[in-house]
């Protein structure tokens, strides 16, 4: 198996707090990783330094055998890097279909279609249609169809979540981050919609890192477990094997309940 | 989907007013040149708008479209409107190329105050320049039309005719513009940013392409005012003049690319009205009307048009 993204020895510090030590983290093509951990333990600082929003003060990270640990967001994004958010965001204006479409917009752009002197209806690449049937058909995926033309900000938070990740699949994400993909949605419906997600995104044959807090959601789902604490990672293994770590039970799963 | 009616309407009201423009006094037409010219630099300021930035300076690029169109004539003796036209295009565009380097890193209210900032220096060093008039300004030659003058009656009706061309492809234009994916992008940069930049897009660089559009579509209008007018000062960098482009833009609506030109219109005509009617309290009337489209129709003069939603 080769590694599709390989981070080696990310190092973060905000002052006084350690919010990445020396992590390291090889993870595979198509494969599903969750990534557990209490608030504050660094999990949303790994997807930041891989996504571009922060750099790393050490370390290096790798994807397809290229060094992506200087780049800004958008050009992780182009090399196709695609990351959700655990609170939307959302082009709140505008409507669910037209949000699709300005992310469609853009992958067209950096396609070099679709622009000024183009003529016709450009075909979005990776999806080989016009931009509105990729839009209409991501929503469908995603069980939006009936908000298509509602506006964002006035949307349910659990539809706003979906939207969010929706939005997302119309770069074909080759690794698709998902912080906290969940959060926000009722027990019993989390399932459901992880279910839900989870079809459409391996649809497109995506590698997916996944933040949860829901530990049955986690071995459910989950092909590999990355446990963050205080800025480490103290166990990566199999759900089953890393969820039975006694570290693990103490600071991760323990902290989860008492909570 | 509802088709795309703008280039249709904006075809029947160019035929409209080439028609009847011949048989309108001489002072409306006076009057539709001018709200022709401000209203190119308002189709700017809507493109600025729309994704969530005044400037408050605009009318920088108004003066410089103004002078560039002025100095060719008076140092070169070119007189050839389209020529001029250009020439305050491209100086104007050139110049919001550069600054737009600046202008683009900055949002909200530091925006708008850089860009106020920078047309008041410009005005600064044209009120100090004697040799182009200082606060007098100068008078710019009359403009042929491919080497011709027209007969002194037909003269309104010529530069109307060449404003309403010039307006019609450029509100074409913009509109074409406005449905790329980089027109669509406006919005979604008034809304989030991060987003864009997470979708793979670089929002300054957006910014700054409609920087440098809205600045030379000023410049246009400059040319065109300069040649309407015979006369430009530095007035027409003065934060008043910019403070009128943005009154036009929240009069019309960001709506769709006709609008700038209809709130043009409507200022002018209330403009010319109120001051024949009461010449000491017109700004009165100006602001009155303001409030009352602000508070009846938040949208702007446009939304009274619209009947669906527009690209």
């Amino acid at each position: 198996m080769t590694a599709i993204l390989d981070a080696q020895g990310l190092n973060k510090n905000f002052g006084a707090v350690t919010a990445a030590s020396d992590i390291n983290a090889a993870i595979e093509r198509d494969s599903v990783v969750g990534l557990i951990g209490t608030n504050g333990a660094g999990k949303t600082t790994f997807i930041n330094m891989i996504t571009g929003y922060l750099k790393p003060d050490r370390g290096r990270i790798r994807y397809e055998g290229r060094d992506i640990t200087e780049l800004a967001p958008r050009d992780v994004t182009r090399l196709g890097i695609c990351r959700s958010f655990q609170i939307p965001q959302l082009y709140a204006s505008l409507t669910a279909f037209e949000n699709m479409l300005v992310g469609i917009g853009v992958v067209l752009r950096n396609a070099g279609r679709g622009g000024f002197f183009s003529r016709g209806r450009a075909l979005v690449p990776g999806h080989d249609l016009p931009a509105e049937d990729v839009a209409e058909r991501i929503l469908e995926r995603f069980g939006l169809a009936e908000y298509r033309d509602k506006n964002a900000q006035v949307l349910p938070g659990g539809v706003r979540k979906l939207l969010d990740i929706a939005l997302t699949m119309v770069a074909k994400p080759k690794i698709l981050l998902l912080d906290e993909p969940t959060s926000g949605v009722s027990a019993e419906e989390k399932f459901v919609i992880m279910e839900m997600i989870m079809t459409a995104v391996r649809a497109e044959g995506a590698t997916v890192l996944f933040v949860e807090h829901d530990m049955e959601v986690v071995s459910r789902f989950a092909e590999r477990v990355l446990a963050f604490y205080d800025g480490r990672i103290i166990a990566d293994a199999a759900p089953e094997i890393a969820l039975a770590d006694p570290e693990v039970k103490r600071y991760v799963v323990g902290g989860v309940l008492r909570a | 989907m509802s088709r795309d009616r703008t280039p249709r309407t904006l075809g029947l009201i160019l035929l409209a007013l080439l028609v009847f423009g011949q048989f309108l006094p001489q002072w409306t037409l006076f009057l539709v040149t001018v709200a022709l010219a401000k209203g190119l630099v308002v189709l700017g300021l809507m493109i600025m708008l729309r994704c969530g930035l005044v400037s408050f300076g605009q009318a920088l690029y108004y003066c410089i479209g103004a002078y560039a169109a002025g100095m060719l004539g008076r140092l070169f003796g070119a007189s050839d409107v389209f020529t001029l036209m250009l020439a305050g295009m491209a100086a104007a565009g050139l110049v919001g190329f550069v600054l737009g380097f600046l202008l683009a890193r900055y949002r909200s209210i530091f925006f708008g105050l850089l860009s106020l900032a920078v047309s008041m220096i410009l005005y600064g060093l044209l009120v100090k320049t004697e040799a182009l008039g200082s606060t007098d300004g100068f008078h710019v030659l009359p403009s042929t039309l491919f080497g011709l003058r027209p007969a002194d009656a037909w003269v309104r009706y010529t530069v109307l005719a060449v404003a309403l061309l010039v307006a019609f492809i450029a509100a074409l234009l913009v509109h074409r513009y406005l449905g790329t994916p980089l027109g669509r992008l406006a919005p979604a940069i008034k809304d989030n940013e991060i987003r864009v930049e997470y979708m793979g897009a670089s929002a300054r660089h957006a910014i700054h392409v409609k920087y440098v559009i809205a600045a030379a579509l000023a410049g246009l209008g400059g040319a065109l005012a300069a040649t309407t007018v015979g006369h430009i000062d530095p007035e027409m960098a003065y934060w008043t003049t910019s403070g009128e482009f943005i009154f036009i833009t929240i009069l019309a609506g960001t709506g769709n690319v006709i609008a700038p030109f209809l709130g043009a219109l409507v200022f002018g005509v209330i403009q010319t009205v109120a001051f024949a009617i009461s010449p000491n309290t017109w700004q009165m009337v100006l602001g009155g009307s303001l409030l009352v489209v602000i508070v009846f129709l938040p949208n702007g003069l446009w939304s009274l048009f619209r009947g669906r939603k527009v690209a």
